[in-house]
């Protein structure tokens, strides 16, 4: 019923990093393990909180919904509930359902027989939301600058940081980040491009082969850089783009709280034309 | 761990290069194929051979005048001198005409220049379109990667001619410059209050992130399954392997549901495709349908209350 046709001689036992055989067990379509079990308890109760921190504001309405970390005035301290306590236990079920959801993937990599790279990959993803939500607020000596858990709320966070900085744009690291979603999309519909076009090729062809997309690409712009190299490139490209997107929020504040267009100034200053 | 990950090619095969598919070359020939020792690290060591093509001349040359009318403005601007102009380069910037012009065509120091690099900009990358459609005609291919460029270039036009011609004015585009083109988002955000609140921006940005999501995703599977073969995209597609089968049993166990060998093609495709789409659609919206987005936002209940 949730098994695929060929998925029965995959579902063997072992692999597991903890608990032995005792949660290395299938829910319909779901591998459980210990941390399919210890993440569901993370995000049982860290949904639970949300419910509860809602329940205690003024709106339902799924955009409006704004649960904010503890004040300034609190610094690094354990806030009461009802003060960004919420927040600040949302955000430890929240970190733990995150890493939980990584070691699974490993778990579940080891019973295939196959690399890492998923679990690695998603790790920069939590290192991102890790150093928005905890690093640098530790850094800056207060819950208060996290942002806070909101559709809307989150984004006037974002946009007011942002006009702090003046204009965030200027932010060496941001350009960079930025630069590697656009290449990342970019790559992408160039990769999903080919071989979706190789595949439902013009009618009247046969279906295309890794040679066609080579000489695609190579008549078109000059190099292929081929069937296996487009998934190193591809993966490159998406961890970088959540690696530098997190550099460059750390740096604002820690490394330099002025404003990110005067920071361009010292391009200026170099002694060959200054 | 210590175990090879398939990060990089350890075993360079050496053999004659690949001359590429059989095309019409009556008029245009292609190129020499070259090869490299460290592109062979991560990818195909085979630079070439290139096919320029009348199109792709055409479009070259295009690119090249906008290219130069931009640096030969900039060059004017800080009087011809070479140390200046690195000097200033990020910030100098070929703007549009002023709003008191219209659409009409201003003298050539005053966004008449502007106009001619844009003109000459949408010429060549029009005729590069055409030429990436033709391409794939000649080998027998689908036509996808451009009309996944087609949608890059719609949000290309939006910006630069479509929303301008609504609104009437060519000084609604978006400047020639480094530092300049980042004052303008900034202040075009500010000046229609607060881009965020934007539905269409939201899915552009959901589906830019969405799309560096899928490719984390599906680069990382092929490397880890890529022991069993996965790189082999197109024979998978055709005649499933083990590859594809522990690729696919990875996300289902992990989150309940896997693409396939061909459908992770088209969910890709259509992230990358709808970024551009509707961050165009977004847009051209603004100022013409919606003067304030957050007002909007205030009006649709979406907005929190602090």
């Amino acid at each position: 019923m949730s098994m695929l046709s060929f998925e029965k001689k995959y579902r063997i036992k072992g692999g597991t990093l903890i608990g032995g055989d005792l949660f290395d067990f299938w829910a319909g379509p779901f591998y459980v393990g210990f941390f399919g079990v210890a993440g569901a308890f993370f995000t049982l109760l860290g949904v639970a909180m949300i419910f509860f921190a809602i329940s205690q504001g003024p709106t339902w309405g799924i955009w409006a919904i704004h649960i904010p970390p503890p004040d300034i005035s609190y610094g690094l301290s354990l806030a009461p509930l009802q003060d960004g306590g919420l927040w600040q236990l949302i955000t430890v079920c929240a970190t733990g359902a995150f890493v939980c959801w990584a070691l699974r993937e490993v778990e579940i990599c080891r019973k295939l027989g196959i690399g890492y790279h998923v679990p690695v990959a998603f790790g920069t993803a939590i290192f991102a939301y890790v150093t928005l939500v905890i690093i640098r607020p530790i850094l800056m000596g207060a819950w208060g600058y996290a942002f806070p858990y909101g559709i809307m709320s989150h984004l006037d966070w974002v946009a007011s940081v942002g006009y702090q900085y003046v204009n965030f744009h200027y932010n060496p690291a941001h350009m960079i980040a930025v630069t590697f979603f656009f290449t990342t999309t970019l790559a992408l519909a160039l990769h999903g491009g080919a071989i979706l076009s190789g595949s439902n090729p013009k009618k009247g062809n046969t279906v295309r082969t890794a040679e066609h997309e080579n000489s695609f690409f190579r008549d078109s712009i000059g190099y292929s850089i081929g069937s296996l190299g487009i998934h190193r490139l591809g993966l490159f490209l998406a961890i970088n783009a959540g690696f530098w997107s997190a550099i460059c929020i750390v740096i604002s504040g820690p490394l330099w709280d002025k404003s990110w267009p005067e920071f361009w100034e010292f391009w200026r200053q170099i002694p060959i034309w200054s | 761990m210590a175990e090879y990950q398939n990060l990089f090619s350890r075993v360079h095969v050496t053999a004659p290069p690949d001359a590429g598919g059989p095309i019409d070359e009556s008029m245009f020939k292609r190129g020499k194929p070259r090869m490299s020792y460290w592109l062979q690290k991560i990818g195909d060591a085979q630079i070439g051979p290139f096919y320029l093509g009348g199109l792709g001349l055409a479009s070259l040359i295009c690119g090249f005048i906008a290219f130069e009318i931009i640096g030969f403005n900039y060059l004017a601007q800080v009087n011809w001198d070479p140390l200046v102009f690195l000097r200033e380069l990020p910030w100098l910037s070929l703007e549009p005409p002023k709003a008191e012009y219209g659409l009409s065509i201003p003298p050539l120091n005053e966004g008449g220049w502007w106009l001619l690099a844009g003109f000459f900009l949408t010429l060549s990358v029009m005729l590069w379109w055409l030429r990436m459609y033709r391409r794939a005609r000649a080998l027998g291919m689908g036509t996808h990667v451009a009309w996944a460029f087609l949608s890059a270039i719609w949000l290309f036009l939006v910006l630069g001619f479509f929303r301008p011609l609504a609104m009437g004015t060519w000084s609604e585009a978006v400047p020639f410059g480094i530092f300049s083109h980042l004052d303008w988002t900034q202040n075009f955000s500010l000046r229609y209050g607060n881009l965020f609140y934007n539905p269409f921006h939201m899915l552009s940005i959901a589906f830019l992130y969405g799309s560096a999501l899928l490719f984390a995703m599906h680069g990382g599977t092929i490397l880890a399954t890529d022991r069993y073969g996965a790189h082999r995209e197109i024979e998978q597609i055709v005649d499933r392997g083990t590859a594809s089968e522990r690729g696919a049993l990875f996300w289902r166990w992990t989150m309940g549901f896997n693409a396939s060998m061909e459908s992770i093609h088209r969910w890709a495709w259509w992230f990358a495709v709808l970024t551009t789409l509707t961050g165009g659609i977004g847009i051209l919206l603004t100022g013409t349908v919606v003067d304030n987005w957050y007002l909007w936002g205030v009006e649709h209940n979406i907005a929190p209350a602090y």
